[in-house]
């Protein structure tokens, strides 16, 4: 299938590479992610130490643990971009509706992939974003309670929190991503590239997948590893300070930045709306909008319409611009 | 029994229930109103205009002993029943008035010496302050006929008492100071008592206060811990030392076993005070110590004595110790600003300065040898957190080294795969146009 494959070649040709370079990242999260297990210990009295072990006396521990961390992040970045870019150029046209749902799901998933893990080196930052996190979770109604008991193993952010997000992290999330990665590359192997509907039925030039656009996602791939090398040898992840359940939490605490948009919105919403509490509001209206990235094939189905057109192409500049704002306002405040 | 029968039964039976309630809650009451104690002192004396005769009956009210259920007649006597004030202040009903200055602590005493009465309302408490009011120099002057010292109310003040562990009691430790230097910080009261008027002005610059009043500690000392409350007396200069080492044991035993002990005793100087003062004492810094100009020792060792020569090498071993642990704090706080990881050395960094506190204490041994003890550990633990410190160093240098090889390969490599590209697109298209 994919030796016949060919990729069409235009102006818009650089996106089609985000979706190989997430896939790259999640290799290199799951090599390095099996070479950390070799020393990873996940109990509240060793997992901080553990991680401590690795990047201070394991040869080239450090560089692992690096790369795994700024490879998350590279890869929650390039998942962005690629879902944007197929949001933009109506990739997501029938038939690439489960396309587009199978890859909406892995986002959420990488997204779980990064609050569980951001808690397994048991440091202080984690322990209380982890904290403020399922906190949020918790204030939904009727499931909030539930969910929040069963994220955390109880009541409170403990050492059963950490075992549970390390069975999360390294069985049920990679299991999960797994198969929607067969089944999304496996479609996408099936339908082929999209063409933008800007540039239907004008003639374009054609690359072979194998092994024109294939080796060009190598190159790709190889400056990725370079780039990851130099933030990892430049920019070695931190740390920190163990996690201490009795200490205050630290001042100006923040969630990751995917996640910083979301945070500082609910940190603007007012307390109360009408009768209604501000915090549950944000929170449903996030929910909301989770929901409806799955509908937009389903909403949005006809090349030919220029107003429905007019309007998907608005709201995915604003979701754009108000992530992008949310997060640098987020950062400077 | 037909249903609405047993509906209308079942509704007569409810209405009985609610009524035998609320007479049942009318009883209650009742009773109550009957049981709570009259008291025609408090009723006169709070309407009374002179401030003098109203302000007790005002500040009962908060009273400890108010709290715990006594009344003014439990103290002056007298039928609190009584609605005239002939019938109240009857001493025939044992009505005592205002106790005289001298009679106050038996007045208290009354009970507060009593075991077996107090136990009724607080059994922990005890029940010799009086007996030991007498051993102070306030009992002793009050036995004089003195009347200006201190007596139970000048403490705890009087009608409005608060237990000891209420902060808005006069005795509550962060109180204490404020409520000695009622007295003892006014030189007009304490002239022809022979004693000076400026120990709470010099406490307030204290370490002690700074303790107690900055951080909020409740446990630093103030004037009761070093004199004693009920039986308040100046230590003296034989047991000065047993006072300050109540908290500072470990330098009071030091002190114990140093050549100092019998020099201070001869020239009979106060054991601690002597270097560190009593009531203005500061807090202690290595500048005191040596032979330098400001330090303690050269005010009584001359150049060439053997305590001298002590205290010039036990500062000079401590200032080296001090010069590690900084230079070790130094390269590690480097390394950690380049993204090393060196929580573990400095973690084992604080060895070292536990060291330099140890040595700071066992300079009351006088003893350089002593001092020398710990600080030779000391010193190995800082050096070790040296060299973590440039393994740290020399790690990123590596790091940055092993970068610029590793990007020169993936360059090289990303170059070879493009030429490939090229090449293979450079066949496609000769491939194409049929060549």
């Amino acid at each position: 299938m994919a030796k016949k494959k060919e990729v069409p070649v235009h102006r818009h040709s650089i996106w089609y590479y985000f979706g190989g370079m997430t896939l790259f990242l999640f290799i290199v999260q799951v090599a390095t992610g099996i070479l950390l297990l070799l020393y990873y210990r996940p109990s509240s009295e060793n997992a901080f130490e553990s991680v401590q072990f690795i990047i201070t006396e394991v040869k080239f521990g450090w560089l692992i643990r690096s790369i795994h961390s700024w490879s998350a992040n590279l890869m929650i970045a390039t998942l962005f971009i690629h879902m944007f870019s197929v949001f933009f150029l109506r990739a997501y046209y029938p038939p690439r509706e489960i396309t587009w749902i199978s890859g909406v799901l892995l986002l959420f998933i990488v997204i779980c992939f990064g609050f569980s893990g951001y808690l397994l080196p048991w440091n202080k930052l984690a322990f209380f974003a982890t904290k403020v996190g399922t906190e949020i979770v918790g204030v939904i109604p009727i499931v909030g309670r539930p969910m929040l008991r069963f994220l955390r193993g109880g009541d409170d952010v403990t050492g059963a929190t950490l075992t549970r997000f390390f069975g999360f992290h390294v069985a049920v999330l990679p299991a999960a991503a797994t198969v929607l990665i067969g089944i999304h590359v496996l479609l996408v192997q099936q339908h082929g590239m999209s063409v933008p509907p800007s540039l239907a039925g004008k003639p374009l030039k054609k690359m072979k997948f194998v092994p024109n656009f294939l080796l060009r996602d190598l190159i790709g791939w190889i400056l990725a590893i370079g780039v990851l090398a130099a933030l990892a040898a430049l920019f070695p992840w931190e740390l920190g300070e163990k996690a201490d359940a009795f200490a205050p939490a630290p001042a100006g605490i923040k969630p990751e930045w995917y996640f910083l948009f979301m945070f500082q919105t609910l940190k603007l919403i007012p307390p109360k709306i009408w009768r209604f509490d501000g915090e549950v509001i944000g929170i449903m209206a996030f929910n909301f909008v989770a929901l409806l990235l799955f509908i937009v094939p389903f909403v949005d189905r006809s090349p030919e319409s220029r107003r429905r057109r007019l309007i998907f192409n608005s709201l995915g500049v604003l979701a754009l611009t108000y992530i992008v704002g949310m997060t640098i306002f987020g950062y400077v405040t | 029994m037909k249903i609405s029968e047993h509906i209308s039964a079942s509704r007569i039976a409810w209405r009985l229930s609610i009524a035998a309630l609320q007479a049942l809650l009318l009883l209650i009451l009742v009773t109550t109103t009957c049981a709570q104690k009259k008291s025609s002192c408090i009723e006169c004396h709070i309407k009374l205009e002179d401030p003098r005769l109203s302000a007790p009956a005002k500040l009962f009210d908060n009273d400890i002993h108010h709290a715990r259920g006594l009344s003014c007649n439990d103290c002056h006597g007298g039928d609190p029943n009584a609605d005239t004030k002939e019938g109240a202040k009857d001493p025939r009903k044992g009505f005592l008035g205002k106790p005289k200055t001298a009679d106050i602590p038996a007045y208290c005493g009354k009970c507060h010496s009593d075991a077996s009465l107090m136990k009724r309302f607080n059994p922990s408490l005890r029940v010799d302050q009086e007996r030991e009011y007498y051993t102070s120099v306030h009992g002793k002057l009050l036995k004089t006929g003195e009347t200006r010292v201190a007596t139970c109310i000048s403490c705890h003040s009087v009608h409005g008492i608060r237990a000891i562990s209420d902060p808005l009691s006069s005795v509550y430790p962060s109180n204490v100071a404020e409520t000695c230097a009622k007295c003892h910080a006014s030189a007009d009261y304490m002239r022809g008592l022979g004693i000076p008027s400026d120990q709470y002005a010099k406490y307030k610059t204290s370490v002690h206060a700074q303790a107690m009043y900055e951080k909020q500690d409740m446990s630093a000392p103030t004037c009761n811990d070093c004199h004693g409350n009920h039986g308040a007396t100046p230590p003296g200069i034989a047991s000065v030392a047993n006072v300050c080492g109540q908290c500072h044991a470990r330098q009071a035993e030091l002190f114990q076993t140093s050549p100092h002990k019998a020099a201070f005793d001869q020239k009979e100087l106060g054991e601690c005070i002597t270097c560190h003062s009593n009531h203005a004492i500061r807090k202690p810094s290595d500048q005191l110590l040596g032979t330098s100009q400001g330090t303690l020792c050269i005010n009584c060792h001359t150049n060439g004595d053997k305590g001298f020569v002590a205290a010039g090498q036990m500062r000079s071993r401590i200032d080296e110790l001090i010069g590690s642990i900084d230079k070790s704090t130094e390269i590690l706080n480097r390394a950690e600003r380049a993204g090393m990881e060196v929580s573990k050395p400095k973690f084992e960094l604080k060895g070292a300065t536990d060291a330099l506190t140890h040595a700071r204490v066992l300079i009351h041994s006088s003893s350089e040898g002593e001092v020398d003890k710990v600080v030779a550990p000391g010193l190995e633990v800082a050096a070790k957190g040296y060299q973590a410190g440039v393994a740290a160093l020399a790690e990123r240098r590596f790091r940055r080294e092993g970068l610029a090889v590793s990007l020169v390969f993936i360059l090289f490599l990303a170059l070879l795969v493009y030429l490939k590209v090229r090449q293979i697109e450079r066949r496609q298209a000769t491939g194409a146009n049929g060549v």
